[in-house]
């Protein structure tokens, strides 16, 4: 079967994918609620929704980063243009996201396309550090003079005295589509002890992420993707193949930036506030490692990846030390005390040593990411027989670490 | 007049002059072999034709336009393509997307944005690739990646990524340097059937003498950044210079 | 004229510590071809270092003193910290009051040996992967050093205090002539600008006049031949790192005054001095020197009122905005060499 204009192959995995993404919130809840286990159950709304669109960040960094290699620390800029344009379109028309999302993309579009045009006229760390500077001096400016813009540390938010032109008599005053209220839940159903939250938000960037993730697909399959996955590996066979290779990275360049400004505006959609901390250089840092995590220049990677960590930091930081005594009840005394001791280190707030560990030890074992992981194991069941893939996969290849 | 005219071509890199008041004339659907002892000058005097160095003196005209401040991709779109002497091939892609890369540059310009077609597609590119892939004899390597292809394979594919081009002028930096006997003389031979068939003019630079006489129709022997002579291969043979040159410099 | 000198002053103390960071970050990018983000937080770990003698000289024995009482009438409680105890009150409160400048003592040997650690148990694996997972892994370890510090120390700042010899101002202006309290200048800060001339200048001079120096700049500008001459340069290297570490880490112990350690401070740090780095020029070291002086006082001067009245916000990017000039008009920075981390 093919779907969209995409291969045999293609079409599958396009469907696995969206059978997961709608099916996430009874995958990732998969013990009953009151069990011991219940800590592990990751089904509720907020998580859902970040996991969704921390996913569309990575998915469009990829697209940059992945492809043609450019190492950009600065992306959480686009990201904040997002969520402050989304929240302005709340104070000046009215909690309608249809709004808020499209001006979203089109302004950090817009900064990309300006930002991008001048960092790449530099490669490699010069490039990353034009990037990081553009993105530390918005932040600056966002906590300083912009502070009419942005309301400074207080964040953007709605106030009772906003314009909201648009606003409705009976309109709900939170984020919505045409009346569907984001923070809703449509149907949240008890099965034995199982409990499940099907909510609005969540479904809604769940669409948005499909679509975006079958149009990453199509760009990884078209010749501009092969153009950019060129660039990253040689740019100079490329210019004198008679390509221009700047245009081709400002594109990148430009894409990923709209991406980051719709997950921005996402996040504006789910909660109607706006910061400029989500504009900081460590935050930019986070989605390198997702998409590293995941494994870069693959289609499934910045999605593992960003789903992986924004779980795992959820789960880390609920545990506390009655969920660890809870655990290590059972052991002797001294025993069950050095566990938790040791524990302390890497759950509730230390969940930032565990991420940069796990960050090290990616990049150390398996620069290829989870995906690589998964390759390896699979090629691990599948060593007898022989290979005859047909190449058309763009995963990247296992390289071989020293 | 000849396709590629240079005239009066200096550069200098620092204290070292590289090249020196370098006349050449490439005459159209020849072979025009530049020869010459190590360090004399020749890959720099290719890499001012395609927009890699500027010289400091002189012009470089191609079909009557000056190719001095043009960009490489601008160049190559004029139907200028070179070999280089280590090969540049995308080593992270397998030979099939290499040559398509080609294809696609041929057909779509410096610049299209096409984010939304489909590599696999494009049937007509999909076969002009495989085409050439069956010319240079790769075409059972279509999958294999590029970086693990032995030196001589490298040089083959990158010679293929040229020629689907189809340019006017091929410019070839020791295509054979490296390749085992056997891959030399098909090397050669593929280069005769390019020469014949598809009006392509090339200038070769080749230390192997053998491939020289073979191909050659014009050669010049530069030496310290200056051509010495330039003649048929015949009269370059017992040559009186290019033996002082080649000795001089051995000794 | 006065505000000028006070200005550039003022920018002398953070260049300083932009410049010490930077000159590590760019002799190991120099000599080892790595791009170390975690070189913030040595600098850190060398702040914490002065936080903990700060606490072990403080540790104390109470007791109650019968001679006093408290407002109340009650007997006193004193604390006689161990060191007042061992070699009496006044050597033990001198040790307590200096506690900074002696941390210097026992930070370079720490410092050698978490450099040494670090490049034998990671970086080493690093030197042939590209520069984006260098990046990558040292990032990583650097948000480990920050959260262990974090664990370990808190997240407040912990204020750490110059020897008292050194807590006033210095009426700057009086010895160029000007009318007294015009130019004030805090004696710390003139001691860390001269601490950190005089480390820069031992490194230089280290560099410049030693064997080991003349190996190891030999090896900057061509590894492979000085590999080619049988010179073990990885040991050498090694040891580099080290000094690039103990650099930091000093760079840290005598910025505490300055700054309350906290356990982001790393981090803030590293942003500045890459940029420094690069202004300077990748793997140039009066490059870094230069590229750091310029940019602190800079950041002073746009931190004047008549100046940030005149373009609002310049105080919080001039930074930026001067690195994203330089690059843009010199693409290796102000002193790099061509091809510097550029295929
Ligand atoms: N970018 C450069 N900067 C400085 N010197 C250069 C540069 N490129 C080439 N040279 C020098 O110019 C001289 C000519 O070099 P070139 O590579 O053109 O020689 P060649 O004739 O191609 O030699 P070979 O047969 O070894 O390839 C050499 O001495 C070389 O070291
Ligand atoms: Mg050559």
């Amino acid at each position: 079967m093919q779907i969209l204009g995409l291969s045999k192959r293609d079409s599958t995995f396009l469907l696995i994918v969206i059978a997961l993404t709608l099916l996430t919130p009874i995958l990732i809840q998969p013990f009953p609620v009151g069990s011991g286990l219940n800590t592990f159950n990751a089904g509720y709304p907020d998580l859902m929704q970040k996991i969704a669109i921390f996913g569309i960040f990575a998915i469009g960094f990829n697209i940059l980063f992945g492809l043609t290699g450019y190492l950009s620390f600065g992306h959480a800029a686009f990201l904040g243009i997002g969520s402050y344009s989304t929240v302005w379109m709340y104070k000046l028309l009215d909690y309608n996201v249809l709004w808020g999302l499209p001006l979203a993309i089109i302004v950090s579009g817009l900064f990309a396309l300006v930002i991008g045009f001048i960092s790449l006229r530099r490669s490699g760390i010069y490039f990353s550090i034009l990037t990081l500077a553009f993105a530390q001096m918005m932040y600056n400016l966002a906590y300083s003079v912009l502070t009419p813009i942005t309301n400074g540390e207080t964040g953007l938010q709605v106030y009772e005295s906003d314009p909201q032109v648009l606003l409705g008599a009976n309109e709900p005053s939170s984020p919505h589509l045409f009346g569907i209220v984001m923070r809703e839940n449509f149907w949240t159903p008890k099965i034995g002890g199982w409990e499940f939250t099907f909510n609005n938000g969540y479904y809604f960037t769940a669409i948005i992420a499909i679509i975006v993730f079958y149009l990453s697909l199509r760009i990884f399959r078209s010749p501009f993707g092969l153009m950019l996955r060129a660039i990253k590996t040689n740019q100079t066979r490329l210019n004198y193949t008679g390509i221009n290779t700047r245009p081709y990275t400002l594109a990148a360049f430009v894409i990923s930036g709209m991406y980051a400004g719709l997950a921005g505006g996402l996040l504006a959609a789910m909660d109607p506030l706006a910061g400029a901390e989500r504009m900081q250089w460590t935050a930019s840092g986070e989605v390198v490692l997702m998409v590293i995590l995941g494994g870069a220049g693959t289609l499934m990677g910045p999605v593992l990846g960003a789903a992986f960590i924004k779980y795992l930091e959820n789960i880390f930081s609920k545990i506390n030390d009655s969920v660890l005594h809870g655990w290590f009840a059972w052991m002797p005394d001294g025993l069950e005390d050095f566990l938790i001791g040791v524990s302390h280190f890497f759950v509730g707030k230390s969940w930032h040593l565990t991420s940069g560990l796990m960050f090290m030890l990616v990049v150390i074992f398996l620069p290829g990411g989870l995906v690589e992981g998964g390759q390896r194991i699979k090629a691990l069941f599948k060593k007898k027989r022989t290979s005859g893939d047909d190449g058309a996969g763009t995963e990247a290849q296992p390289t071989a670490a020293e | 007049m000849g396709i590629l005219e240079v005239k009066n071509v200096g550069k200098r890199f620092g204290g070292l002059q590289a090249l020196s008041d370098v006349n050449l004339s490439v005459q159209e659907n020849s072979v025009h072999a530049i020869i010459g002892p190590n360090g004399a000058g020749k890959s720099t005097l290719l890499n001012c034709f395609v927009g890699k160095l500027i010289p400091d003196t002189g012009s470089v005209m191609f079909n009557g336009q000056s190719l001095l401040g043009l960009k490489p991709h601008q160049i190559n779109q004029l139907g200028v393509s070179r070999v280089f002497q280590t090969p540049e091939i995308f080593s992270d892609l397998n030979v099939m997307e290499n040559v398509m890369i080609s294809c696609f540059a041929k057909r779509d310009g410096a610049f299209r944005l096409h984010p939304f077609e489909t590599v696999s597609h494009e049937t007509d590119i999909v076969e002009q690739a495989e085409q050439i892939l069956i010319d240079v004899n790769m075409i059972d390597k279509r999958h294999m990646n590029a970086a693990s292809m032995s030196r001589g394979d490298k040089r083959r594919l990158e010679m293929a990524m040229c020629l689907v081009q189809e340019p006017k002028l091929l410019l070839l930096d020791e295509p054979t340097a490296g390749m085992a006997r056997a891959d030399t003389n098909n090397t050669i031979d593929l280069l005769k059937e390019i020469k014949e068939k598809r009006d392509i003019t090339m200038a070769i630079i080749e230390h192997d003498m053998h491939v020289v006489f073979s191909l050659a129709d014009r050669i010049t022997v530069l030496a310290q950044g200056t051509p010495l002579v330039e003649d048929t291969p015949e009269n370059i043979k017992g040559h009186p210079k290019v033996k002082e040159a080649y000795l001089g410099e051995a000794a | 004229m006065d505000a000028i000198i006070l200005q550039i002053l003022n920018g002398l103390d953070k260049g300083s510590a932009y410049a010490l960071i930077a000159l590590g970050l760019t002799l190991i990018f120099g000599t080892l071809g790595v791009v170390n983000f975690a070189h913030g937080a040595l600098f850190m770990i060398g702040a914490f270092v002065a936080v903990t003698l700060q606490r072990i000289f403080n540790l104390s024995t109470e007791h109650v003193d019968p001679t006093k009482t408290d407002f109340l009438g009650n007997p006193l409680k004193v604390k006689v910290p161990y060191v007042e105890s061992w070699f009496g009150p006044e050597v033990g409160a001198a040790l307590i009051d200096w506690s900074v400048p002696i941390a210097i003592v026992l930070a370079i040997p720490v410092m050698l040996l978490v450099g040494f650690v670090m490049e034998r148990g990671l970086i080493k694996h690093f030197y042939k992967r590209p520069h984006a997972d260098q990046i990558l892994v040292t990032f990583g370890l650097a948000i480990v050093l920050q959260e262990l510090v974090k664990y370990f120390f808190g997240a407040n700042p912990i204020q750490t205090g110059a020897p008292d010899a050194f807590s006033g101002s210095m009426d700057f202006g009086v010895l160029l002539g000007f009318d007294p309290n015009t130019i004030m200048y805090p004696y710390w800060r003139l001691v860390y600008f001269l601490f950190a001339a005089i480390v820069i200048g031992g490194v230089f001079a280290f560099l410049q006049f030693t064997t080991f120096g003349m190996v190891v700049r030999a090896g900057m500008a061509d590894r492979e031949t000085v590999g080619l001459l049988g010179i073990n340069i990885d040991k050498r290297f090694t040891i580099m790192f080290g000094l690039a570490a103990a650099v930091a880490g000093v760079a840290g112990v005598m910025y505490t005054p300055i700054l309350a350690p906290n356990y982001h401070m790393g981090m803030d740090f590293l942003v500045l001095s890459f940029v420094v780095v690069v202004v300077g020029g990748m793997g140039s070291l009066p490059g870094a020197v230069a590229a750091g002086f310029l940019l602190g006082i800079l950041q002073s001067f746009a931190s004047m009122n008549e100046i940030k009245s005149l373009i609002p916000g310049i105080d919080q990017v001039i930074i930026y905005l001067v690195a994203i000039l330089i690059l843009l008009t010199r693409p290796r920075g102000l002193l790099g060499r061509a091809g510097v981390m550029e295929e």
